[in-house]
Parts: C-alpha cells; sequence; structure tokens
C-alpha cells in the first residue's frame, strides 16, 4: 500500500516527532516500503485464530494492594531536564 | 599465568578459587585491553572505579570462601541495562545524561553474585538494528577483518557486547535480544549467545523496545561460560510482571554433552532461495555433527515461517511506539530548546525528532499508523494471530516428540559497515532465521561452528523447548565439542 505525503505527515503529529515539509516525501516512500513488506500477512488464513495476548500461558500474579515504594521525590526527579519546587516544569499547557 | 583476556569464565573461576590470580589482577588486565581498544566502539562508559571496588570485595568473598560461579569475573554491561548512577542511555541521544536511581534486576544479581561492571557497551539505539550503526555513540566495529580490511558489522543490537566478547575486553557481556539481537552479533564475532525462554530473565531495569519479545541474556566465549551466566541472571521478580516464578535449574551441570536419542528438528523452510553455499554446508555439517553425537534428526515442517518478519515488523513497532512514548522530554533526558511562543505539543515534538535517530523514528511511527483507528484490526490483530500460528508450528513439533531445531544463525556472515544501512527492509531481513524464535517466545543459542571462505565466522543456532534451557545447553555443547571452533581475531586495534 502506498502511504501519501498527508498520511506520513499525519502519523508524524500522531507520533509527536516533528518532521519539516519537504522531509515528507521521502519518509512516505519508506513507509510504503515497509508496509509493502507487511502486506504479505494478508496472505495468511487466520480464521479462528485469537490474537496472542501472552507467549507463555501465565496467570499475572497478583499481589496485595498496598503501597511497596515511594517518598523519594528527589530521586524521581533527579534526571529531569527542568524540575523546580518539587516539580517536574514544562511549557504552558493551557492556552 | 597465560594471556589472562583470553580466559574463559569457567576458567577464570577456577584460577580464581585456586588463588592462581585474584579479581583484582584479572580487572586491571581487562581494563588495559579496553584502554587500548578504542578503536572498536564497544565500551561508551568506562567505569574502572567501580570495576576495581568490586573487584576487590570480590577478592575478599574469595579469600573467605564465599565465592559463587561469577564473583570476580569481569563483564560489559550493554548500554540498554539500567545501572545506578552511571549513564544509561540505550544508545540514544534522548536520553543523555540519564544516569538512573536504581539497578535494573538482572545488574543487581550479577553483582550480588560478585561480578565485576568494566562499564557499559555499545548498542544499536533503543536496540533497533541489526549493524550497531544506529547508536548515538557511532558504530562498534567487528574484531574480525577480511583480507581487504574493510571494517566489518559486529551484529546488532548487542553489537558492542559481541565486540568487547570477541576481542578479549571481558570475559562476558549481557545482551538483550527482541528478534536476534543476541544470536546474530554472537554469529557475526564468532561467540556464544543465548536468548532464553521469554520470562526466564526479568526485564525490570531494562530500557524497553518490544514488551512482548524483549528477553535478556548472556553472551560469552563458550557454552559453559553461558550456564554459568545465565544462572546468575535467571529467575523470578516480583517487579516485572511477567517473569515466570519458576525454580532455575542448575544449567552448568546439565552438560554433559550426552545427547544420544535426542531428536533435532531440520525446518525445511528455513532453506532460502539464495542462501550461501557456505551456509548451507555449515547447516549440513552442523546436522552430521548431531548425528554423530547420537542424535535423531528429523526433517520438520514450520510452515509460517516466511510470516515471522512482516508479523514482527508490526508487533516490535507497535510496542515500541506506546514505550517511546516516555521519552517526552519531562522525565529524564534530552529537550529541545524551544522558541517564543512553543508550548507543550512543539515541545514533545521538537524533543522527539532531536533525540530520536532515524530508525527509531522510523519504526515509532510504523508503530502509530498500525495501531491507529481504522488500521489496528488490520495489521496489528492480524499480526498478533499470525504470531499466533507461528507459536502453534513450534508447539505441534515438540508435541511430536523433537528436543531441539537446528538452522543457521544468520544468512550471511559480517557485512562491511554502511553496505547495508540505506534500506531498512534489507537491514530487517539478518533476522528472518532469528525472530520466530521471540514470536514464540522460546530459548535459542548461537554457536560458532566455522569460518567462511573470507575467513570470518558463521554461527548455528539452536531453538530448545519453553523453560528447557538446560537442555539446550547441553545438545549445543554437543555441537560446540564437534565444531571446535577456537579462532581468535587477528589484532589490528
Amino acid at each position: 500500500m502506498a502511504i501519501d505525503k498527508e498520511t506520513a505527515a499525519k502519523v508524524a503529529k500522531l507520533a509527536r516527532i516533528k518532521v519539516e515539509d519537504d522531509a515528507l516525501p521521502a519518509l512516505a516512500d519508506e513507509f510504503s516500503a515497509i508496509m509493502g513488506f507487511i502486506e504479505q500477512l494478508g496472505e495468511v488464513d487466520v480464521e479462528g485464530v485469537e490474537p496472542m495476548v501472552s507467549v507463555t500461558p501465565m496467570r499475572l500474579k497478583r499481589r496485595e494492594d498496598v503501597v511497596t515504594d515511594g517518598d523519594q521525590p528527589e530521586a524521581v526527579l533527579k534526571n529531569a531536564p527542568d524540575a523546580r519546587e518539587g516539580f517536574f516544569a514544562v511549557p504552558k499547557v493551557v492556552e | 599465568m597465560a594471556d589472562l583476556s583470553k580466559m574463559t569464565i569457567a576458567g577464570a573461576r577456577d584460577a580464581l578459587r585456586k588463588g592462581d590470580v585474584s579479581a583484582t589482577e584479572l580487572t586491571d588486565t581487562f581494563l588495559g585491553e579496553i584502554e587500548g581498544a578504542g578503536a572498536l566502539g564497544a565500551f561508551v562508559h568506562h567505569t574502572p572505579d567501580i570495576a576495581r571496588a568490586q573487584a576487590a570485595e570480590a577478592d575478599k568473598r574469595i579469600q573467605a570462601g564465599d565465592a559463587p560461579s561469577m564473583c570476580g569475573i569481569p563483564l560489559g554491561i550493554k548500554d540498554l541495562f539500567c545501572t545506578k548512577g552511571v549513564p544509561s542511555q540505550a544508545a540514544s541521544k534522548i536520553l543523555e545524561g540519564f544516569k538512573p536511581e536504581y539497578e535494573s534486576t538482572v545488574t543487581s544479581k550479577l553483582f550480588d553474585a560478585g561480578a565485576v561492571m568494566l562499564g557499559k557497551l555499545n548498542m544499536d539505539e533503543f536496540a533497533m538494528g541489526s549493524s550497531n550503526e544506529t547508536s548515538t555513540y557511532g558504530n562498534a566495529v567487528n574484531p574480525w577483518k577480511k583480507a581487504d580490511g574493510a571494517e566489518l558489522t559486529p551484529g546488532g543490537s548487542s553489537g558492542g557486547s559481541a565486540s568487547a566478547v570477541a576481542a578479549g575486553l571481558c570475559l562476558g557481556a549481557t545482551g538483550t535480544d527482541t528478534g536476534g539481537s543476541i544470536r546474530q552479533p554472537a554469529a557475526f564475532v564468532g561467540i556464544t549467545g543465548l536468548k532464553p525462554t521469554y520470562g526466564r530473565v526479568s526485564r525490570w531495569g531494562i530500557v524497553a523496545f518490544a514488551s512482548s519479545l524483549d528477553q535478556a541474556g548472556p553472551m560469552a566465549r563458550t557454552v559453559r561460560d553461558n550456564a554459568i551466566m545465565l544462572q546468575a541472571m535467571a529467575g523470578h521478580d516480583a517487579k516485572d510482571s511477567t517473569s515466570a516464578d519458576l525454580a532455575v535449574p542448575d544449567f552448568e551441570a546439565a552438560l554433559t554433552g550426552d545427547i544420544k536419542g535426542k531428536v533435532i528438528g531440520i525446518p525445511k523452510e528455513y532453506r532460502m532461495d539464495g542462501m550461501p553455499e557456505e551456509i548451507e554446508k555449515l547447516w549440513a555439517d552442523g546436522t552430521a555433527m548431531l548425528k554423530d553425537a547420537g542424535a535423531e534428526i528429523r526433517d520438520i515442517s514450520l510452515p509460517h515461517t516466511k510470516y515471522a518478519l512482516p508479523a514482527y515488523y508490526v508487533i516490535a513497532p507497535a510496542e515500541a511506539s506506546s514505550n517511546l512514548a516516555r521519552y517526552d522530554g519531562v522525565r529524564f533526558g534530552h529537550r529541545a530548546k524551544l522558541d517564543q511562543g512553543d508550548g507543550i505539543v512543539e515541545m514533545y515534538e521538537k524533543t522527539r525528532a532531536e533525540g530520536f535517530g532515524a530508525e527509531v523514528q522510523r519504526r515509532v511511527m510504523v508503530g502509530t499508523y498500525v495501531l491507529s483507528a481504522g488500521f489496528y484490526d488490520a495489521y496489528y490483530n492480524r499480526a498478533r494471530r499470525v504470531r499466533a500460528l507461528i507459536k502453534k508450528d513450534f508447539d505441534d513439533v515438540f508435541a511430536a516428540g523433537v528436543d531441539a531445531i537446528l538452522t543457521p544463525a544468520t544468512p550471511s556472515s559480517a557485512f562491511e559497515l554502511g553496505k547495508e544501512f540505506d534500506d531498512p527492509v534489507q537491514m530487517y531481513l539478518n533476522d528472518v532465521f532469528t525472530v520466530t524464535v521471540n514470536l514464540a517466545g522460546l530459548p535459542g543459542i548461537s554457536v560458532p561452528a566455522g569460518l567462511d571462505k573470507d575467513g570470518l565466522p558463521l554461527g548455528l543456532q539452536l531453538i530448545g523447548r519453553p523453560w528447557e534451557e538446560g537442555d539446550l545447553l547441553n545438545t549445543a555443547y554437543a555441537l560446540e565439542q564437534a565444531a571446535a571452533f577456537e579462532a581468535w581475531p587477528t589484532k589490528w586495534w
């Protein structure tokens, strides 16, 4: 399936990756090549086959619903590009 | 003592316990080797102070008679593992400066067993690649060369791990394998690498790529070394809900070399068009070796093999697009410089455009596309159905009595750096023999089995039943003994 420039731009937007307009045609071509490769899956008869959820048949373990960790704001914020007064700082979110 | 850097983990363990060498001496030897091997691009963060402190501690334990097998063994750690206070950036610019406040379960377990960390190892960015060329640190280089002298890839994504072990810069290295990232590089450099059963090793603290496929494993010189290292890495971890609550058997004890009566499957679908004759021959030779060792050889069919790569290139990018959403410039790593008036969306978009390399961007966007409204069912759900069929192929042959499956590890020997980089789909074909194993959650091991006409290593892959790494390692051990691969690259670095 051929992916056009507009679709490539839409996907980049959804993925929150800035792509300059002049890079879109090449990106669309790359997507088309990869999607062309993936198209083969259409040949497989998957009638009645359930999509795999877990590769090993397992029931996820349960644990007590209690706090096991926390109270270390300094460690949490240590790697933040911008942290102030115990919070992550970001540009203005609301107009 | 002969050349310390050419020892095995097992040999070093025995020498340490006998007092023939100290952990400090061993560690200093490797720190020296690393110092002189910058041209390989294998070690990207050096931790000599940590290494020396760990070695001193290991020497105390050995003297006190409390020495697990990994005690005092110098290792390299793939950059994908979070190591406390030490840069851990998955070879990505977006994690520049990130120093985790915690230690991954695998490295914790290795350190608890007394292992020594020499430094962090190069890899493809976020483990996405088969040649180590997508790394923000630059290429890792294969210590092996052809006569023409061109630099070759050590494979990927665990390219630094492969290069370091093959060049004698450490005794073993951690790797991770999502589609072949332990087994393909191991084959390209003539070492042994094991991807355990999904759930055998905790993923906690390992930077996530595709969570339903990722699995950490050992890379080392020999099958025995893999068994020893896996022993220390494996086991249930409450912090990874997909890690299996199963007892970890004694893997080294499983190495008897006796494979009489074992049934080895040879899957016809792995005989690809255009496969180099040398690979065909290697595979046939390996089959004959296992037969001579007393195994029964059986032709088998895994009919959905050809759909494994396309299924993988839906599932892995889909999971990656979700896992990598966390790199948003808020909590860790890189944040782009913003222009006047830029809001939070511009911050996300610029940060991710600057921080992610081309291949990572490509996969995140492909993943976003296959998960987007209107395509989810056609691509993602279909790929998960095909994945179920691929697993069933394996279930069926194991149910019919097959103990292990023998295949080539890679479709070629190591290729020249820069040669395949421009064509993503061509690059993806590197994983054609390994990716099925991840989709089916099985253990797989790559064993060096010979050299090609250019003098480059080639590997064979053995695939085992789930949770039976011990049996798989034993079959690999028999193959290793028969193949007797002992070549070292000629030092040029």
